[in-house]
């Protein structure tokens, strides 16, 4: 039997904008976090760089170029609306933050010290811009830090190791139409250490639950980065937007995948070839390698491709830092040189690091307003169900995240996410019902995963999840065809086929991670076929998402977001949805 | 032209070796004819280039061998703090842990981190060691209005206080501590790094709260100078300075 929970608040995720949006929350409602990892785990602690905001400390900016910027970064299918918001709140986010405790770099005057990130520039791309707030190259291991040293001093109630694996509606999203009424009630998760399903029931439910990064090999992201609330969100009805645009960070650490920050960049370093070229003042003239990451990753594959590669395998190329000082890197850079250091034994001081792109950020995701409410299609929202940070698509990053705006895009739509779910369930007299049945699906997959322990099945978790990774690495990455998405295609699909014929090993019932790693596994298959079929019906190449077969953007027919819907007879079917422009016309995107 | 032609044939294939690890497992559940609670240590061999993490060759065995072999892991490098381990008898990271620095030729010993309790093979109840942390009112405190723009800070008072700001809490310092495996009421180093984060933050007012705390007979005073929390610091965190300052603040009242 379930153990019940009643809340007016759940938030389902500890990172950066599940710790934000408790901040909030906590302080009006009766709020619980659901998270499966120890909040200090999760992988905003990752970021490095900074935190876009037009503070202005340093030269001259504001917040009308930063939105510009990200518009354009984004390769226009940023909805400009919610742009405007990231990018005017963003002073106020960082400046909360300072308040709260969090230590930025200095400025001389005691001010936050700010620097160059990719894609941010003085007045409509001039030059690039000092808009980065930062601590050296720890950035988001401060957020986190930060945000949950608020959160033990306000109290908020957690929910440690606890897997949310189910959404309660109230409600059929896809059946609803335009005068339903679809209302969250509730999450179901599994508590790791005990093995035990909690029902919570709650008014308000915010998903803030991260990446989806383990859908490829070569990924800068967490074990844990399965995509659970996105994958959860697309069994429940819900749409997912803008799946096929995945960012891939230029500067993984070759072969591992580790992220090198652009702060790197940003604090003068250079990409090289293999004849030692400065390669990125060909494809960027003006802003050179501190273009967009789309660019830049796509400038290094194709180095790569052309034979221009470093190394035995001419399979990366080189990040110099050699000529910076080595003081000034141990100020700024001080962990990512480690990185180097520990991992690849390269001495950034007197050494170029071997880099290639790596699997980084996932643009789309649930689709919410900017208010941080789920949409179950084009317009209606599902009332007291939220979703923000990355796993949200508001849409801020359209086709191609600029640097440092994840970190902004969690704490302004984490708190907004948090404070609308606290209104709203303040205002609602009734919570949902949880049906009587409202464990049921979940107490059936550990079950049944259980049963598999010595049965007849054949199949792996582990093989299958290296077999969907190295397709997608090697078909979805950097460059995509008609061809490589059809094969990886019919491989997502012939491994979702052969997933229900696996066998785990562990029957017992505390902390049996392999069990979860099954169930985490399920989730990056069914999202990989979102991905491909994005890419397959998107001929275009645009942002992230660029096409062989269709090199150009084409404003005429994809200047839309995908929703995918997932059916009950287990299809997936793509719409469209509009992009919203408020000033920006679409133009070229040269840097 | 000779260079590349002299290149080894086998170019970019990194030679495997076997390496054997030893682990200490836990089985909570009884299976297989134990009884609930049983400790015993099992070997396994994996094939593992010598750049491998000591995480990467327990995913190996997990995903290849044995699936119920229990471990936290996350971030793989060295960020997020899930995975610290006894390795060779000494408390580190398995995401940072490279098999090469380890004398692969010999079995690796992987244990729990000791002084929690031990919940299933590699992973601690860390319960008791977040309760240190929160005892110490880890977070800023300030009185008077809040400014409209931020607090100001040089760059030399932010540096002060630069090197307890790593921590990312995985408990290597305080679980490698001799005083902590025996006295179960020390706050233990990760709670004094945790408060000294904030006390020498120029920022901060609550430093005589907080040396209040630490003044306590489960307090820094437990210290015995073993400096084995700074070895296993996996961030480079000086640990062992950071607790003789708040133990000088103490002695002389400043900060």
């Amino acid at each position: 039997m379930a153990t019940e929970h009643d809340f007016d608040v759940v938030i389902v995720g500890a990172g950066g904008a599940g710790m934000r949006a408790a901040l909030e929350s906590s302080q009006r409602a009766k709020t619980a976090v659901i998270t499966k990892l120890y909040p200090t785990r999760s992988h905003t602690g990752a970021a490095q760089g900074g935190m876009a905001a037009a503070l202005a400390n340093v030269e001259d900016d504001n917040a009308e170029w930063h939105t510009f910027d990200t518009v354009k970064g984004g390769d226009y299918l940023v909805d400009q609306d919610a742009a405007e918001i990231l990018c005017n709140e963003a002073i106020d986010a960082v400046l909360d933050l300072e308040k709260m405790g969090l230590p930025f770099n200095r400025t001389p005057d005691g001010t936050v010290d700010q620097r160059r990130f990719g894609g941010h520039t003085r007045n409509h791309g001039e030059a690039a811009v000092r808009r980065a707030c930062y601590a050296a190259d720890r950035t988001g291991h401060m957020i986190l830090q930060t945000l949950y040293q608020q959160c033990i001093k306000q109290e908020v109630e957690f929910f440690n190791e606890f897997y949310v694996l189910d959404l309660i509606l109230d409600g059929d999203p896809q059946a609803a139409g335009e005068d339903g009424e679809v209302a969250a009630a509730g999450v179901v998760a599994y508590s790791l250490a005990t093995g035990e399903i909690h029902t919570f029931r709650a008014k308000s439910v915010v998903f803030a639950t991260g990446g989806a990064g383990k859908v490829f090999k070569t990924t800068s992201n967490a074990h844990t980065l399965t995509g659970d609330g996105m994958g959860i969100a697309l069994r429940a009805g819900l749409p997912l937007e803008d799946m096929e645009f995945f960012q891939f960070h230029p500067t993984g650490l070759a072969g591992l995948g580790i992220l090198l920050s652009e702060a790197a960049r940003g604090e003068g370093g250079i990409l090289r070839n293999s004849e030692g070229e400065r390669f990125m003042e060909r494809y960027a003239p003006t802003i050179k390698d501190l273009a967009p990451r789309d660019m830049v990753a796509r400038a290094m594959a194709n180095e790569v491709r052309e034979g221009r590669g470093c190394g035995p395998n001419k399979d990366y190329v080189l990040l110099d830092l050699t000529h910076l000082e080595p003081k000034h890197i141990d100020e700024k850079l001080p962990d990512i040189t480690e990185f180097a250091r520990t991992y690849l034994g390269v001495e950034p001081y007197t050494e170029p690091v071997p880099v290639f792109p790596t699997a980084h950020y996932a643009m789309g995701g649930i689709p919410t307003n900017v208010q941080g409410e789920v949409l179950r299609d084009n317009t209606h929202v599902v009332k007291g169900l939220y979703a923000a940070g990355e796993c949200a698509c508001v849409s801020v990053h359209g086709a191609n995240r600029l640097g440092t705006n994840s970190l902004l895009d969690i704490n302004v739509f984490g708190r907004r996410a948090g404070i609308a779910a606290a209104e709203y369930a303040n205002a609602t007299e009734t919570t949902p019902e949880l049906p009587a049945d409202a464990a049921a699906r979940l107490e059936n997959t550990v079950a049944h995963l259980r049963n598999t322990v010595g049965g007849e099945g054949t199949e792996r978790i582990a093989q299958i999840r290296k077999e969907l990774q190295e397709t997608m690495d090697r078909n979805v990455q950097v460059f995509r065809t008609e061809e490589s998405l059809a094969e990886a295609h019919g491989i997502v699909k012939d491994l979702q086929k052969r997933y229900e014929n696996i066998a785990i090993h562990d029957r017992g019932t505390r902390f049996n991670t392999d069990l979860l790693e099954a169930i985490e596994l399920a989730f990056l298959l069914e999202l990989a076929e979102v991905v491909v079929l994005g890419a397959e019906a998107r001929k275009e190449s645009r942002g992230g998402h660029y096409r062989e077969d269709y090199p150009t953007r084409d404003d005429e027919n994809f200047m839309q977001h995908t929703m995918a819907y997932k059916r009950a007879d287990g299809t997936v079917d793509l719409d469209w949805k509009p992009v919203v422009i408020t000033k920006y016309q679409p133009m070229e995107r040269k840097y | 032209m000779t260079a590349t032609a002299e290149k080894p044939a086998e170019v970019g294939a990194i030679p495997t070796m076997t390496v054997t690890l030893k682990i200490m497992r836990h089985d909570p559940d009884g299976l297989d004819g134990r009884e609930p609670g049983t400790d015993y240590w099992e070997e396994f061999q994996v094939e593992a280039h010598a750049t491998d993490r000591v995480l990467d060759a327990l995913h190996k065995i997990k995903w290849e061998q044995d699936g119920t072999l229990a471990f936290r892991r996350s971030c793989a490098h060295g960020v997020c703090g899930s995975d610290a381990m006894r390795i060779n008898a000494r408390n580190r990271l398995a995401c940072k842990t490279l098999l090469k620095d380890l004398n692969p030729a010999k079995p690796i010993q992987v244990e729990p981190i000791k002084g929690l309790p031990v919940e299933k093979d590699l992973i601690v109840d860390m319960e008791p060691f977040f309760a240190s942390y929160r005892e110490i009112m880890p977070f800023l405190m300030t009185s008077g209005p809040t400014p409209e723009r931020e607090r100001l800070q040089s760059p030399e008072d932010r540096q002060r206080f630069d090197d307890t700001t790593k921590c990312i809490m995985c408990a290597a310092c305080t679980t490698s501590c001799p005083v902590f495996w025996t006295d179960g009421q020390y706050f233990g180093p990760q709670a004094i790094v945790g408060a000294h984060r904030f006390i020498f933050d120029s920022r901060d007012e609550g430093e005589w709260d907080r040396l209040e705390i630490l003044n306590d007979k489960a307090g820094v005073w437990k210290c015995r100078t073993a400096f084995n929390c700074t070895e296993a610091c996996p961030r480079g965190i000086e640990v062992t300075k950071a607790i003789s300052e708040v133990k000088h603040a103490l002695n002389t009242g400043e900060i």
